[in-house]
């Protein structure tokens, strides 16, 4: 049974009078393990494909299955702990806390746990060094490059150990260098098993990953 | 990494504005603290004058005009005219209505005899009752105990030129003088006090009274009420209220106390906005970060948890400082609102533990829409880059 299923999903913007069509109609199937891009350009619906897929954003049609659970038919609040437990989100912008140190950051998905403060700590200091930064862990964001954030960023959604790993344009704000480093570090990921669900623009970041789905006005194009 | 650390850290990150918003509340808190402070403290140093005063009801037989010469009444020449009232009727003031107000009532025999050939006004009186209302009787010697113990003025020991220990004998009757007052500069300084039933019976009036003070001392009693109730009571008697100048003064203060609670309303409904005012505003600063929480799983009620967090720690820090500073605000004000010169501030557990807790409320109430509205937002809307 495969990890992640979407099944005719179809969504809609209204405002005033028009109406607009994010997806129309979209149909795909995401295996355990698999490292997907998903293409397309400005206003193609990727980005709400990827808010579809991480349970914020509720299509006005169809069905999202996630290991074995129709998201959208969770409560408002069970929806929440799902995400929790699930899935992990890497945004374009990073979208740190600018108040709180590296480490306090990538802890921040386990505030809400019942782990103890030495779990949490553990947990994040294991995730921080996967990605290379557990030298820097009390370092607040503005004290940290762009690419070390987005390392901040990346360890943040890992450090639950989610089955779904989904980036938004993760390399949308990296110099080339930083870029090439970062999707590395997402192949790297995936290797160890864990499943990366990535919006891009960018057919460079396409070579990293298994899959590539093309988006074009709302619809799968082609899948290659 | 708790849901409090997020708070405390946000508030550490934001140290103007929430020190804007801690000043803001802790001025309204100083405020009402200040208010109330004074207006007890006031209140208080108005009691005690009154306790220093002594009686403010003042019960004196209808004497057709003729005066007595005590308590500010001149008794003159015209004593053996007078008429008295009787003794048991006093037990009817217990019977009025606002009978939980008299704290003491103290009755007086006064006649005039003759002591080593001099003429003195004797007064017969319930030392414990006398002793209650004067509070500001200094006696050398020992207080009378029995119906053989006489309490002498500072003039009239003079004048009879006796000391605590000392024999008088009256009407062929051996006293003892049991002590002697200081010096009062009124008319207690010429007067001789024996106990009421033995005074009653060298003056030949067994059971009357000459006069009965009434002490009602707290703040607010409504001795003109109480006059009148006492005067429907015993319709023989002249009832009067004395210390006019103080019931005025508690008057005013209650007019102060009722402008400070008006006040501390305006205050609560300002230090209200300006709490709401600011934990919106920081909220819709934190639209993104919200958004963050809500996408890595954060509960509507963790969102919630955070922001009213932030909001008690600065109430209460606004109300301990808020108290502290009213505290200080009230001292500094109290001896130009005072009567007197040594009015004391009134430190309140009350109006310490009330102002926290006020704050506190007062936080967590106008926070509450703000953080309501945190909870709410959609962390894809609130992402925008999704």
């Amino acid at each position: 049974m495969a990890l992640i299923e979407i099944r005719n999903v179809k969504k809609q913007y209204t405002s005033g009078e028009d109406t607009v069509e994010a997806l129309r109609g979209v149909d795909i199937t995401i295996e355990a393990g698999e490292f997907i891009t998903i293409m397309g350009q400005s206003g193609s619906g990727k980005s709400t494909l990827l808010s579809v897929l991480g349970g914020m954003n509720h299509p006005s049609s169809g069905e999202v299955e996630m290991a074995g659970v129709k998201l959208y038919q969770l409560p408002g609040e069970k929806l929440a702990d799902f995400r929790a437990q699930n899935l992990g989100f890497v945004f374009q912008s990073f979208h740190l806390i600018q108040y709180l140190t590296a480490i306090e950051n990538v802890m921040l998905p386990l505030a809400i746990t019942k782990m103890s403060t030495n779990d949490k700590k553990s947990a994040a200091r294991t995730a921080l060094e996967r990605v290379g930064l557990g030298a820097k862990l009390d370092r607040l964001p503005n004290q940290l490059s762009g690419g070390e954030q987005e390392r901040v960023a990346i360890a943040r959604a890992i450090v639950n150990n989610p089955h779904i790993l989904l980036a938004d344009e993760p390399t949308g704000n990296l110099d080339s260098k930083t870029s090439e480093e970062v999707m590395a570090l997402f192949r790297e990921l995936n290797a160890a098993g864990q499943t990366v669900v990535m919006v891009t623009h960018n057919p460079e970041n396409g070579a990293y990953s298994d899959r590539t789905i093309n988006l074009r006005d709302g619809m799968v194009l082609g899948q290659a | 990494m708790k849901l409090h650390t997020i708070s405390i850290n946000n508030l550490k990150r934001r140290k103007a504005k929430m020190a804007f918003l801690t000043i803001g509340l802790m001025v309204g808190i100083a405020t009402i603290v200040t208010l109330v402070t004074l207006t007890r403290s006031m209140s208080s140093d108005i009691e005690r004058k009154m306790d220093e005063f002594g009686a403010n009801i003042l019960i004196t037989p209808q004497s057709n005009g003729l005066a007595m010469n005590y308590g500010g009444i001149s008794l003159g020449g015209v004593t053996f005219d007078q008429r008295e009232i009787l003794e048991s009727d006093l037990a009817k003031i217990k019977t009025i209505k606002n009978s939980k107000n008299v704290s003491a009532v103290s009755p007086k025999v006064l006649g005039g005899i003759t002591v080593n050939n001099h003429d003195v006004l004797l007064v017969g009186v319930h030392f414990e009752s006398e002793l209650k209302m004067k509070q500001w009787w200094k006696v050398f010697g020992s207080e009378p105990k029995s119906d053989q113990d006489l309490l002498l003025g500072t003039d009239a020991a003079k004048v009879l030129n006796v000391n605590p220990g000392d024999k008088l004998t009256i009407k062929g009757e051996s006293f003892t003088v049991a002590g002697v007052l200081d010096q009062t500069g009124s008319q207690d300084d010429s007067l001789v006090f024996a106990s009421l039933p033995k005074a009653q019976k060298l003056l030949g009036k067994e059971g009357k009274i000459t006069l009965a003070e009434v002490a009602a001392l707290c703040s607010g009693c409504p001795i003109s009420d109480m006059v009148t109730q006492i005067a429907e009571k015993l319709p023989d008697a002249k009832v009067s209220a004395i210390q006019q100048v103080v019931e005025g003064r508690l008057k005013a203060l209650d007019q102060f106390k009722r402008f400070s609670y008006a006040m501390a309303g305006v205050v609560v409904f300002i230090g209200s906005l300006i709490v709401f005012v600011t934990m919106m505003g920081s909220v819709n600063e934190r639209t993104t970060e919200i958004g963050v929480f809500r996408a890595i799983g954060f509960r509507k009620a963790h969102i919630m948890r955070i922001i009213l967090f932030e909001a008690a720690l600065v109430s209460l820090l606004a109300g301990f400082l808020g108290y502290a500073a009213g505290m200080g605000g009230a001292k500094l004000a109290l001896p130009f609102m005072a009567e007197s010169k040594n009015a004391h501030l009134v430190w309140d557990t009350t109006v310490a533990f009330g102002s926290i807790g006020l704050a506190l409320t007062l936080g967590l109430v106008a926070s509450l829409y703000p953080a309501l509205h945190a909870s709410k937002m959609d962390p894809t809307e609130a992402l925008r880059a999704l």
